[in-house]
């Protein structure tokens, strides 16, 4: 059986600055992030024949190709469900360059969520139907959505918001380490945690991401050519997409068990086509939007048992030196929420060996998308 | 104004159609194959039984007694008219005749209460609640399933 093991590598990752407010555009941001990744891997706009996006992605592959000035692009694809969309943009490019379909793809996310727009302020967007369950009860907004099963999950398995500070601390003493992260110079305390405000009980400040502008980019080709290329290539091992059966969106609620959401089915698929397993992992980076979703993808992705993803966090395991030094950049909740797409730049980063929280040796990574949506996974290694 | 004219009203599909009809006329009903052999219940409504690809439904009639699943309290920023009854509730109710079943909703003292007249410390996981019904919206275009908590 063909297979996308080791097949395709990331040959280039970008990035712009992370602010709050950056003055340009989105699309100019992409276009900057981009070509920041192909100087990475040495290879030319001209050469890119592949785009790969996620929905809530405002600039077109139409508009990136020409800015840059790509040659003829024969392969693009747009994956849904937002963040959860993030690590597949890898996997719709590796199975495009392994099969021939394209010989350089581009992966990137560019967007201004401190400064722009967001759906659920605007009272003028007419509601999606699916929303016609839970909207007019005021769930409005992600936090709402997710901290219904938080609250299920702390009651069901004695989970408390320790666990969930010991995530958010996690994440915010890695971007105190990393000079391009939002809250590089913002230490967090327990005390701080448990005394900010409620976002939506009981979820409180610090288990929400960032709101942030920025754009990244990767650069995807054969294994075989990403060898001569620049730098030190970052293998795609193994990719996987994951929508549960009976599954609704951000709002799982109305399957068997809510609490065994996407990651459950991406990870059977991505351990299946791995030559490792769980306790290979030697770094992670997984979908933070909101603290509860490491918990329940540590289970789902199985480095520990149903239940158990809250004590798993005790003990600094998540901190460099612990068990699974998680989002080392600092995550979605402390470097810069980009819809996840900064998890991935960062797992290259470690396997490269040039993170700000280099965990030693690093040889295997895994990435996970936005937990709670259909989402995607990837595992790296060198 | 009253405070449940502001609220968002739901944007009805086809398949959804039938629970807010019902719900107008102060019944809790939930959409239900009607295939002889296998009459599986099913939520949110879709056109098809995933049981046994039937396309025959029926609305069934619900006692209207439940226990709450879930529930978060949410607290500003939010919408202008959920920020002026914030921090509210809203849970998530499973149906004790269809424990799968789960519906969203708001814990309320009466039917047309606001969202924030229940004491938050008064609700807990696991608390038995019964629905009620009430016009939301301009000229109580659509009605709300609310749940009122038992003794
Ligand atoms: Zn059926």
């Amino acid at each position: 059986m063909a297979t996308l093991k080791d097949a395709t590598a990331i040959a280039g990752i970008g990035q712009t600055a992370f602010a709050r407010r950056l003055p340009e555009s989105e699309k100019t941001l992409a276009c900057r992030a981009i070509l920041v990744a192909l100087d990475d891997a040495g290879i030319a706009p001209s050469e890119v024949d592949g785009f790969a996006s996620y929905t809530m992605e405002e600039t077109d592959e139409v508009e990136v190709a020409k800015a840059i000035g790509a040659g003829d692009v024969t392969f693009f694809s747009k994956v849904g469900y937002g963040g959860g969309g993030s690590c597949a943009t890898l996997g719709h490019l590796a199975a495009a360059v392994a099969t021939g379909q394209a010989s350089v793809g581009v992966a990137w996310r560019s967007r201004k969520r401190g400064s722009g727009p967001r759906p659920w302020k605007n009272t003028a967007v007419q509601l999606p139907t699916p929303a016609q369950w839970t909207r007019p009860y005021g769930l409005l907004r992600p936090a709402d959505e997710i901290g219904m099963l938080a609250r299920r999950y702390m009651h069901a398995y004695g989970a408390t918001r320790d666990h969930l500070f010991n995530v958010a601390l996690a994440c915010r003493n890695r971007a105190n380490q990393n000079p391009d992260a939002i809250m590089y110079d913002r230490p967090l305390t327990r005390e701080m945690y448990m005394t900010s405000r409620w976002i939506s009980e009981p979820l409180c400040l610090f288990d929400n991401c960032l709101e942030t502008d920025g754009a990244l980019a990767c650069v995807i080709v054969s294994a075989k050519r990403a060898r001569d290329c620049r730098q030190k290539p970052v293998y795609l091992h193994s990719v996987a997409q994951g929508l549960p059966a009976q599954h609704h969106g951000m709002v799982n609620y109305w399957n068997d068990d809510p609490l065994t959401g996407p990651a459950w089915t991406a990870a059977r698929q991505l351990w299946k086509h791995a030559d490792f397993g769980p306790d290979d992992i030697h770094v992670a980076q997984i979908y933070d939007a909101f603290t509860p979703l490491v918990p329940l993808s540590l289970e789902g992705y199985g480095f520990c048992g149903r239940g158990e993803g809250g004590a798993f966090t005790e003990g600094g395991a998540l901190e460099t030196g612990g068990r699974l030094p998680l989002n080392t950049g600092g995550g979605g909740l402390s470097e810069a929420y980009v819809h996840g797409f900064n998890l991935i730049t960062e797992g290259v980063k470690q396997l490269r060996g040039t993170s700000t929280a280099q965990v030693p040796d690093a040889a295997t990574c895994l990435v996970t998308a936005g937990e709670g949506v259909p989402t995607s996974a990837v595992l790296l290694r060198n | 104004m009253d405070v449940n004219d502001s609220l968002l009203l739901p944007v009805v599909d086809e398949d959804g159609a039938p629970f807010w009809e019902y719900a107008a006329r102060g019944e809790l009903r939930v959409q239900a194959c009607a295939s002889p052999a296998c009459g599986e219940l099913r939520f949110p409504p879709r056109p098809c039984c995933p049981h046994c690809g039937s396309f025959d439904s029926e609305w069934r009639a619900m006692s209207g007694r439940g226990r709450i699943w879930s529930y978060v309290i949410p607290h500003p920023p939010l919408l202008p008219a959920y920020a002026e009854q914030a921090p509210y509730n809203a849970v998530l109710v499973e149906l004790v005749d269809a424990p799968r079943i789960r519906l969203a909703g708001n814990v309320v003292a009466s039917a047309d209460a606001p969202l924030n007249s229940v004491d938050p410390a008064r609700l807990r996981i696991g608390a038995p609640v019964r629905a009620v019904f009430c016009p939301a919206g301009p000229r109580g275009a659509v009605t709300l399933v609310r749940w009122l908590l038992e003794r």
